[in-house]
Formats: structure tokens, C-alpha cells, sequence
């Protein structure tokens, strides 16, 4: 044999190799995410997280959000309309990301109304005034304390309850798990596990119909 | 150049080969940032591939030279690399303490394979590799 072929043949194998463990790599590590995800605690759940929809349900979309972010006040009513479709088929936990300025005090605030089980009104009180208190260029986080009164929340155990450790860690924690999933950007989605790849309201319906499909059989509702 | 040194070039090319996919195996696909001193690292190996691959093509004897002074480099970095991810050199020794530390340990394959240690070994045998192939009369 020409000493090039040998050079030649020898590379590939090694290519080859590559390429065959980047894919047995990632089947790996979305086998992994995808046990995980079926865990009560792990970094897609923590026993703190806020949830909308049925407990049982087989579907679970985690949603790392930030309530100062535009695309999640936009993806709010999407999401919950993707839940109200599939009939306690799919539940919705929501992280909290705060990457925006500001939205530290927003995250906290929902924290401490989740305490008082008033999280769903306080959440849609800030993500729909998210303009007065989160806008990107001029941030008004002391304005979020005169929205949400009136939600429910008692604003006394809540302002204590927010400058709590307990608050800050949960916080924290939560930052922490986006991290160890690679969230940078908001709002993340994982369906049981599986990340949308593709960011999209489409991408997001069709990965939950999958979901859907996989955990009930064919006969899944379009959302 | 005789046989029995071609041949040998040939396996410390394929081991700056793999040295070189396997470093951007952890830097892409399994996504560990690389800190400072893997860069240094990676500055020797990278180039060792292409030197030692394109001297083996042209079968020319000079490559074995130019690519024992990139391993020596690698070879370099690597030992001291090894030595503070062990802990023989203090912390506040370390170079890198802006951004990544270089000696937190985030891998380790089989018990006791870590990153610098593999590439350590890695050098070291393209090392040995390469002085046996002048040994064996490159310029014959």
C-alpha cells in the first residue's frame, strides 16, 4: 500500500471516530436530560417551582422565565392556551430567570405571592404591566410593589418574605439550574426533557403534540 | 525515509491527531470551556497535526525536528498544568485567575484520567514517538 493511502485511511478512521462519539454523545446526554426530567426534584423541577395544570399530568413543559422579558409576555397567553387545549395533559413549571435589570425584584415578589398561593394573579399582574416597571431601557423595579396590590397578596408578609434568604436561594437555585441546562435566553422551554431547539410558537405546539402523542398515543388533541 | 521511521511518524501523527480531536471534543461537544493553560496546550498540538501530517506526505525528515519543538512546548505546559490541577503548585501561584481556573477538576475518565494528564501522556508519546523515528535514521 502507498504510504498516502495509509495516511489517508488512518485520518478518516479518526474522523470517523469523532463524528461517531459526538453522536453517541448527545443521544446520551438527551437520554439523560429526558430521566432527569421525570424526577419530582432535579434541575428541570424543584419542589418550590410554581406549576399550572394537573399534577398527573404526562406532559410537563418547563418554562425558564423572566417577567421582563418581552417574548415571555408574549409567549404568556400562547403557553397557557397550550395547557387549557390539552386537558390535564400537560402541566406547565415555571423557573425563574431574572436576566433582565430589575427583574430580580419581580422574581422575588412571585416567590413570595407563590407562598401566599397567589402566584397566577401577582405573575399576571407584572407580566402584563411588564412596560411600566420592566422596559429595557428604563427599568422601574420600585414601581412592581404598586402594581401587584390589590392582587391578594398581603403586602407585609410579602415585602418580608422577599428580603428572606429562603427567597434569595430559591432564586439562586433556579439560576443555577439554567445554567447547568444552557438557558441564556428567555423564555427557555424543555418538554419532558427534550429543549426546543427551534425557538417558535409552532416549534413549541408541535414538540408538546409529540410529547402528547408519545406519553397518551395517536390520539393526542392539535394544539 | 526508511520504513521503520515513516512508521513512526505515521503514529505520532495520529496521536497529535486524536490529541487534537479529542480536545475539540471537549471544548464542542461536550462543552468544558477551556481554561488558559489548555489554550497554551492547544496552541502546540493544533499546529503538530498539520506539521507532522504534511511532513509525512512530503516525506520530508525536517518535520520530525519542527514537531519535536512544538511537543517539547506542549510537553511543558502540560507538566505544569498536571502539577497545579494536583495540587504541587499553591493556588495563588496559578496564572489563569481571570476568568476559568485551571485547576478545578471537571472531568475525570475511568478514576484517574484527567484532562492535563491525558495530555500530558500525549505529548509524551508523540515525544518518544518522534526521537525514536530520528533515531531510526529519518535522513536515510
Amino acid at each position: 500500500m502507498k504510504r498516502q493511502h495509509i495516511m489517508a485511511g488512518s485520518a478518516i478512521g479518526l474522523v470517523l471516530a469523532f463524528v461517531v462519539a459526538m453522536f453517541g454523545y448527545s443521544w446520551l446526554q438527551e437520554r439523560r436530560l429526558v430521566e432527569l426530567a421525570a424526577k419530582p426534584d432535579s434541575v428541570f423541577v424543584r419542589p418550590h417551582s410554581p406549576t399550572y395544570g394537573p399534577a398527573d399530568a404526562k406532559v410537563r413543559i418547563v418554562e425558564f422565565l423572566d417577567p421582563a422579558c418581552e417574548t415571555c409576555r408574549a409567549f404568556y397567553p400562547l403557553v397557557k392556551d397550550i395547557i387549557d387545549l390539552n386537558g390535564g395533559r400537560v402541566q406547565l413549571v415555571v423557573r425563574y430567570t431574572p436576566f433582565h435589570a430589575g427583574a430580580d425584584t419581580a422574581v422575588a415578589v412571585m416567590e413570595a405571592a407563590r407562598l401566599q398561593g397567589v402566584f397566577w394573579p401577582v405573575t399576571q399582574r407584572l407580566v402584563k404591566d411588564q412596560r411600566v416597571w420592566g422596559a429595557d431601557h428604563n427599568p422601574r423595579p420600585d414601581l412592581i410593589w404598586n402594581l401587584v396590590d390589590g392582587t391578594g397578596l398581603n403586602m407585609r408578609q410579602a415585602r418580608e418574605d422577599v428580603a428572606s434568604t429562603i427567597v434569595r436561594d430559591r432564586i439562586e437555585q433556579d439560576l443555577a439550574d439554567a445554567r447547568a441546562l444552557g438557558v441564556t435566553r428567555t423564555p427557555g422551554f424543555f418538554v419532558n426533557g427534550r429543549p426546543l431547539k427551534r425557538f417558535g410558537e409552532k416549534e413549541l405546539r408541535e414538540l408538546v403534540l409529540e410529547e402528547v402523542k408519545r406519553a397518551y398515543g395517536q390520539s393526542g388533541v392539535a394544539p | 525515509m526508511r520504513p521503520l521511521a515513516w512508521t513512526l511518524l505515521l503514529l505520532a501523527w495520529l496521536a497529535s491527531l486524536a490529541g487534537t480531536l479529542g480536545s475539540l471534543f471537549f471544548s464542542e461537544v461536550m462543552q468544558l470551556q477551556p481554561c488558559l493553560l489548555c489554550w497554551y496546550q492547544r496552541i502546540a498540538m493544533f499546529p503538530l497535526a498539520l506539521v507532522l501530517g504534511i511532513g509525512l506526505y512530503r516525506q520530508d525528515a525536517g518535520s520530525v525536528f519542527y514537531g519535536l519543538a512544538l511537543a517539547a512546548v506542549g510537553w511543558a505546559v502540560a507538566g505544569y498544568h498536571l502539577l497545579l490541577y494536583s495540587g504541587w503548585i499553591p493556588e495563588n501561584l496559578q496564572p489563569c485567575s481571570k476568568g476559568l481556573s485551571c485547576a478545578d477538576v471537571d472531568l475525570r475518565l475511568i478514576g484517574f484520567l484527567t484532562i492535563p494528564l491525558m495530555s500530558l501522556l500525549a505529548f509524551s508519546l508523540i515525544i518518544g514517538l518522534l526521537v525514536a523515528a530520528r533515531r531510526q535514521g529519518v535522513r536515510a
